[in-house]
């Protein structure tokens, strides 16, 4: 028998570290009973942020452990770091409603962080069997949360469609997973790409085995034409949980669409770079054309995230360094976005309870003028409207396209950005220049106004220094196609 | 040898027999005891491998505790089966042709099927001689080291679900008599047993 070494745990340790504090929070949360939600909840925001410092610490460079199974490298450390924000600022944006709404769970924060630990394996995935695992640990709290509001027909039939299509997207992926094995023998992302490099012919079976991975992997993003399920989901699952999933499992889902593209199948660009590009022209069309007729705000959303990942798969369709890059922005920026419209969604309060029609948002200007700037600033930036930082999202992979001669592509963005306009700008008509609805509940409370304050004025004033985040994503851009 | 290949057609065409029965069967209860008889004969299959740890698995899981949660699920729930495959032969047109075609792709797979020369080579954990090691110890020694990661992150999906099954369906009731074992053993017995004197043919 081969003699085995401990694995190296360092480069894991943020991932040990989170599980290690969703299963601590779990055992005080069952001792000290629902009573405790709160607690556990400022706890989960609090271990998020030792992990997100944990990522930093890491070193820098590549590491590689158990087994060849697990890898961090720069583009890991970006795109972690952009999941435990996304993470945090979802369960921080569901305090409040949890209280108001009257299903404070002390489930709720730890569901939210066990999935955090299955993006982080995801992100971290280098090898075919770590990438389902970190799928599943990721999807499988993503279906309860879905259907946390258990007496609620809606929110039961949001958690059950998405778990019936999450099923069967995974059954996809595995059988292009088992295909993939069959034809090259191994499912190492390393040796994959090393017994890929330099063969020219290859075999008909690993090209199908791809193109399943890659339709699994766009359910996971919710790219046309795997899109059916999102705007179901969004309107049925619970505000908070929505936001959470228009958030930090799309960027999880992106890094794991980047890395299992570019980094075992670099060589095959020729054969996946037609079925990206389908994608994405059909999400961007479909996401600009069919939010058009939506009043709830929060299909709205679903169809403007649709369009969204659209944009960001051009970047991948370049599959070049400058179209990486591209996508890393668009995700950063989509995030900050995503989570402060999600923060005035759940500032939609009314005698009644929340309310989710767009109609009754008109008059906001003069009912509360603070939070109509606000939503003026985030819808302004997802159309793309200088000089807001969605703006700069879509330039970067406009740009990375035009480089590697994409021209429809980057006209085909150009145009739908046009179309989704409309609908984006409709809600500022409806908010500045119509009579007030029914005035919302004041105070927004605490957390919701900071969110929304602190993605504002980052999606306001991104312009005025982006070099950070552009040489963090060039590096993390580089180590992935290095 | 011929033993072992009557044995393989014996298994395999029982397997099919008894899979085609779990779908035609009407009572649903039959359909459950042919599928527990289709896992028997696919540990058969599996032990003509050379894997017994993996029939003895399929043996213990599924009919274990697989199969026989499905025949409590069948005879606990009033469901209407032959309301529900009523429907069945409807489908049977559009299913067969996605099946045909299916059928037709895979042959077109698997006959440009040619393994890569390096396969071999890149394997991730090469098969141990089985004469001297066996399945279970293989496994084991596979699983606990080279595989710990995703030994690991089985173990945090495994504990979401018992969250999950807790969260979506464990309600406080009001009324329910519930056992608490402490309050049980520390009852004294002057509080739960009482002597009465009785007087031989008057009763109490």
């Amino acid at each position: 028998m081969p003699n085995h070494a401990v694995p190296d745990f360092a480069p894991a340790a943020p991932e040990i570290f989170l599980a290690g504090a969703a299963m601590a929070l779990l055992m005080l949360g069952v001792f000290r009973g629902d009573g405790s939600s709160r607690l556990v909840s400022w706890l989960s925001v609090l271990s998020l942020i030792v992990a997100f410092f944990m990522v930093q610490m890491l070193p820098d460079g590549t590491g590689i452990t158990f087994a060849g199974m697990f890898i961090t490298d720069p583009f890991a450390v970006f795109m972690k770091s952009l999941v435990l924000i996304g993470s945090a600022l979802a369960i921080v944006l569901s305090l409040g409603y949890v209280r108001a709404e009257g299903f404070e769970r002390f489930e709720y924060p730890i569901l939210i962080l066990l999935a955090s630990v299955g993006m982080m394996m995801m992100i971290s995935a280098n090898d075919l069997i770590s990438l389902y695992m970190g799928l599943e640990l990721q999807s499988l709290p993503l279906y309860v949360l879905a259907a946390f509001k258990r007496d609620s027909t809606r929110a039961t039939e949001a958690g059950l469609k998405y778990f019936v299509l999450g099923a069967l997207s995974s059954g996809m992926l595995l059988y292009g997973c088992s295909l993939i094995y069959g034809f090259a023998g191994t499912t190492n992302f390393t040796a994959l790409a090393d017994s890929l490099r330099g063969s020219e012919d290859v075999s008909l079976g690993l090209l199908i085995g791809v193109v399943f991975l890659a339709a699994g992997l766009a359910f996971k993003v919710s790219a046309v034409p795997f899109h059916m399920w999102t705007p179901d989901v969004y309107e049925g699952a619970p505000t908070p949980v929505t936001a959470f999933f228009a958030t930090a499992p799309k960027v999880a889902a992106m890094a794991l669409f980047l890395r299992a593209m570019l980094d075992p199948f670099a060589n095959l660009v020729s054969e996946w770079q037609q079925i990206i590009v389908f994608v994405a022209v059909a999400s961007m069309i479909l996401g600009a054309f069919a939010a058009i007729g939506q009043r709830n705000i929060k299909r709205l959303m679903a169809y403007s995230s649709i369009g969204h990942v659209g944009y960001a798969l051009i970047g991948l369709a370049a599959g070049t360094e400058t179209g990486v890059r591209g996508v890393l922005i668009y995700m950063a920026i989509y995030l900050a976005m995503t989570a402060g419209t999600f923060a005035c969604i759940l500032c939609m309060r009314q005698k009644e309870g929340m309310v989710e029609s767009i109609d009754d948002l008109s008059g906001l200007a003069r009912t509360s003028p603070l939070m109509a700037a606000a939503i003026g600033i985030f819808m302004f930036s997802l159309a793309g409207v200088p000089p807001m930082a969605g703006f700069f999202g879509k330039l970067y992979v406009f740009k990375a396209a035009v480089d590697s001669g994409m021209y429809l592509l980057a006209v085909i963005g150009v145009v739908t950005s046009v179309v989704g306009a409309f609908y984006y700008l409709r809600i500022v008509k409806l908010m500045y220049f119509d009579e007030p609805a029914e005035a919302f509940e004041k105070p927004a409370g605490m957390e919701l106004s900071l969110v929304m304050a602190g993605t504002g004025l980052f999606t306001l004033f991104f312009f005025v220094y982006p070099a950070p985040l552009v040489l963090w994503a060039q590096a993390a851009a580089a180590a992935l196609l290095g | 040898m011929i033993v072992a290949s009557l044995a393989f057609y014996l298994f395999a065409a029982m397997t099919v027999a008894s899979g085609v029965m779990v779908i035609s069967a009407r009572n649903p209860v039959h359909s459950v005891l042919f599928l527990i008889l289709a896992f028997f004969n696919s540990a058969g299959l599996f032990v003509l491998m050379g894997a017994e740890f993996l029939a003895m698995i399929l043996v213990i899981v599924y009919v274990g505790a697989v199969a026989v949660l499905f025949l409590f699920v069948v005879m606990m729930l009033d469901i209407n089966f032959v309301e529900l495959r009523e429907g069945f032969l409807q489908y049977l047109p559009i299913g067969g042709i996605i099946g045909l075609i299916l059928l037709v792709e895979l042959i077109m797979v698997i006959g440009a099927w040619a393994f890569a020369p390096e396969a071999a080579g890149v394997a991730a954990a090469p098969t141990p001689p089985i004469e001297s090691v066996t399945n279970t110890e293989a496994l084991g020694a596979l699983i606990y080291t080279r595989y710990i990661y995703l030994f690991q992150g089985a173990g945090l999906i495994l504990l979401i679900a018992m969250i999950g099954a807790i969260v979506l369906t464990l309600r406080q009731r009001e009324g329910v008599r519930r056992q608490d074992i402490s309050r049980q053993n520390t009852r004294p017995r002057s509080a739960s047993v009482e002597i009465k004197k009785v007087q031989p043919g008057q009763g109490i």
